[in-house]
């Protein structure tokens, strides 16, 4: 095919749920290819030598090579080739922001103008990541002989998992540790089912326990047991720890302890961890709001306010004080939300919470907001318009304004060093924390960030294990 | 190595201390090994549709490998939990969580349990008398029926004061009317409430006046207990905490006990009715 060619191939559709309909489900809104869309969408890759693609993609998956394979209808070889360089291409097909990683600067898209028109690499990767599965054709990983020596993963989101198989496969003995009754960490508590089915979770968590991975749930790293006594009585030769970001940041104004107000955390957790959605058999209680302000951009306000809908929600508003174009969202859940019946509420910020006598949310004031000078993240910061206020009413507030890091570790572990944002402070090359032995990654590192950093940082950290312990020589 | 032995919980006692509360031993040999005075657990009486409920330790045996829990009937999952007989297993019991509570050497302190908060009190005048303290412990409860974990207490106690709201045994009267008496004696040094919040707010307001140190454990809706979710928090000295990682004990006469009284009660009508249907389906 020649260029020309491949850019009258127009670019592919993904299949979804009717709006209405699945915003009162629980099912996945995005149905995904069938292998025709594949074909064609992966066959629009113009293979541009430099591969741009790639250089976008956190942990350098051969896109044009993979995409090749795909073209020709190759699925297996195509999955091969992503799963090089990574490990969860199921979950990030589905949650990587792929609009500013690996197809912001993909030629087709620049050739069209329209980063939307770029080749959907996320898609096919999805794809090729659900035909494995499906078919049946995802081969265990092969398990280099045992070494006899011992690694602990702390936490068991997407950094853990990647850490928890990658140090597996150099012979090494692993147990996971997950404070929840259920691993996965924020692919499960947090990313709802109908953005990232918790089957798929379940899979890679399945196929880590094939490679003989221990996990032990119900068990808070720092008070069932600290690091110290993991490393010194327990026999562990090094720990990874992968705690998260959780710690849910508030907007410190007037009325956010009020009955109704939620962090996002809890929100989904009750949701989707807990099940409180499952009103016949769940035992969580949940909040069943009927007028719902969530607050926020991100990824985590979009979910919080589509969840909020399927919960039974009959108005949802999503205020947020920048405009639409600064919003961290990937597209397609901005998207999503929008067509599912999400008000936007840009450009306006919450002042204050109003309560009744009960101590109950009565509505939300807020403020109009107009853009100013560009501030440090670059982004055009927010002002106030004085005397702009109006209330909104609602019987519910979902803050979902960001994470700060979780205390438990850096609190419960002597000499660990970590900076004036609690996160834990790593050597960038080798993800080795100030104690020898410890490694960390993800958000607990990072800040809140995204599966894929989660993911590459684990790879990183992983492979400096693996050398430490390959240079304590065989015990 | 503990974690290979952490997970059984299973049942090996249960009692009923009154109508509505119970008293279960509970086999977790690395909790039992690892937790201190004020800290708590979360369970869960089915681990796919289950909720977390947070319950304080009333007591624990490292070398037996066991923790005591206490809890009154509530919801839902306190009914079901309370139909789990010995040899049962806990499906989720995690901890311990939380700030131990500081035990130190304060000189006279006056431990005050209200209700099933008697339980979580144990370990701390347990531990304060360890410490070379004088206790005095003050139990309250509505009705002589209510009272639990006399003769425990009375074990530890330098002296032992009870209270029943109908006059039933002891004093008639409140929990805050032999507190006040001690506290004007002049030689309390620190008192530990735990109980009801709105019996902890009288309490706090009780001691106030004397300027006596009083710490109060705050029992409020959590999920995972470890910071993750926000649910816990409460305003302290003007600023939110969050119950399960900076707590659960904190300065009682900083604590904004309306707001606590009031986020206590956000899934009453939930709770109430569930355990209705409980009751209906399975009582």
């Amino acid at each position: 095919m020649t260029p020309k060619e491949k850019m009258s191939i127009p670019p592919q559709a993904m299949p979804e749920q009717d709006a209405l309909e699945r915003a009162r489900n629980m099912r996945e809104v995005a149905l995904g290819y069938t292998a025709e869309m594949a074909k064609k969408e992966a066959s629009r890759c113009l293979q541009c030598a430099n591969a741009p693609c790639r250089k976008g993609c956190p942990v350098a998956i051969n896109i044009p090579a993979f995409l090749a394979a795909a073209a020709e209808g190759d699925f297996a070889k195509a999955i091969a080739i992503i799963r090089e360089t990574s490990l969860l291409p199921a979950v990030c097909g589905r949650v990587c922001p792929q609009e500013k990683q690996c197809q912001k600067d993909c030629t087709m898209g620049k050739v069209f103008k329209d980063v939307g028109k770029a080749v959907a690499i996320g898609r096919v990767e999805r794809f090729c990541a659900d035909f494995e599965r499906e078919s049946g054709a995802k081969k265990n990983v092969d398990v280099a002989p045992p070494t006899g020596k011992r690694v602990a993963v702390i936490g068991s989101g997407p950094a853990s998992i990647t850490v928890a198989a990658d140090v597996r496969r150099a012979g090494h003995d692993v147990t996971m540790f997950e404070a929840f009754h259920k691993p996965g960490g924020v692919l499960v508590y947090g990313i709802p089912e109908f953005r990232l089915p918790k089957a798929i979770v379940q899979n890679e968590i399945d196929g880590l326990k094939a490679m003989g991975v221990k996990i032990e749930t119900n068990f808070v790293v720092g008070r069932t047991r600290k690091i110290k006594d993991l490393m010194e009585k327990d026999g562990f030769d090094a720990v990874f720890v992968g705690t998260g970001a959780g710690l849910p940041k508030f907007m410190n104004i007037e009325g956010e302890n009020l009955v109704g107000v939620f962090s996002a955390n809890e929100y989904l957790t009750r949701a989707n961890l807990m099940k409180a959605y499952n009103t016949a058999r769940s035992d969580t209680p949940f909040w069943h709001g009927k007028r719902v302000a969530v607050l926020g951009g991100g990824n985590v306000a979009m979910d919080a306010s589509r969840m909020a809908l399927r919960l039974g929600a009959e108005k949802v508003y999503l205020v947020y004080r920048r405009s639409e174009a600064e919003m961290p969202a990937r597209i397609e859940e901005v998207h999503h939300a929008k067509a599912e019946g999400v008000e936007f509420r840009t450009l306006q910020n919450a002042k204050r919470i109003i309560g009744d006598e009960n101590g109950r949310v009565a509505g939300l004031e807020c403020l109009q907001y107009e853009l100013g000078a560009p501030d440090a993240s670059g982004r055009r910061s927010p002002v106030a318009v004085p005397g702009s206020e109006f209330v909104l009413d609602v019987d519910t507030v979902v803050v979902a304004v960001g994470n700060a890091s979780n205390p438990l570790i850096p609190a419960t572990t002597e000499g660990l060093e970590i900076n004036k944002r609690g996160n834990i402070v790593v050597d960038p090359e080798t993800n080795a924390t100030s104690i020898k032995g410890i490694y960390a990654g993800g958000d607990i590192v990072l800040g809140a960030a995204t599966v894929i950093l989660a993911m590459g940082e684990g790879r990183k950290a992983a492979a400096a294990i693996n050398d430490y312990l390959a240079s304590r020589g065989h015990k | 190595m503990w974690y290979n032995i952490k997970g059984m919980n299973r049942i090996l006692e249960k009692k009923q201390l009154s109508e509505n509360v119970y008293e279960m031993v509970v086999e977790n040999p690395a909790i039992a090994h690892e937790r201190k005075a004020g800290q708590f657990v979360i369970l869960q009486v089915d681990e796919d549709f289950g909720e977390r409920i947070p319950l304080t330790i009333a007591d624990a045996d490292a070398e037996r490998g066991t923790v005591t829990i206490i809890f009154q009937t509530v919801g839902a999952s306190t009914t079901k939990l309370s139909r789990f007989e010995p040899g049962d297993e806990i499906p989720v019991f995690v901890g311990p969580l939380g700030k131990p509570t500081d035990i130190r050497k304060a000189g006279h302190v006056v431990c005050v349990g209200g209700g099933v908060g008697v339980a979580p009190l144990h370990p701390i005048a347990q531990a304060m008398k360890e410490a070379g303290n004088k206790v005095t412990i003050v139990i309250g409860a509505r009705t002589k029926e209510l009272v639990i974990m006399e003769d425990e207490m009375r074990r530890i106690a330098d002296e032992l004061i009870i209270v029943t709201d109908d006059g039933s045994y002891g004093r008639k009267g409140l929990v805050t009317a032999p507190l006040k008496e001690l506290c004007e004696k002049g030689d309390v040094d620190e008192v530990v409430v735990i109980g009801p919040p709105v019996m902890m707010k009288f309490a706090a307001l009780t001691t106030k006046p004397f300027g006596v140190k009083t710490i109060a454990s705050l029992n409020t809706i959590m999920i995972d207990g470890t910071g993750m979710c926000g649910g816990c928090r409460i305003t302290v000295g003007g600023e939110t905490k969050f119950v399960c990682v900076d707590g659960p004990e904190f300065n009682a006469h900083e604590v904004d006990w309306e707001q606590m009284l009031k986020r206590s009660g956000a899934f009453r009508a939930e709770e109430a009715s569930a355990k209705e249907h409980v009751c209906r389906i399975r009582g």
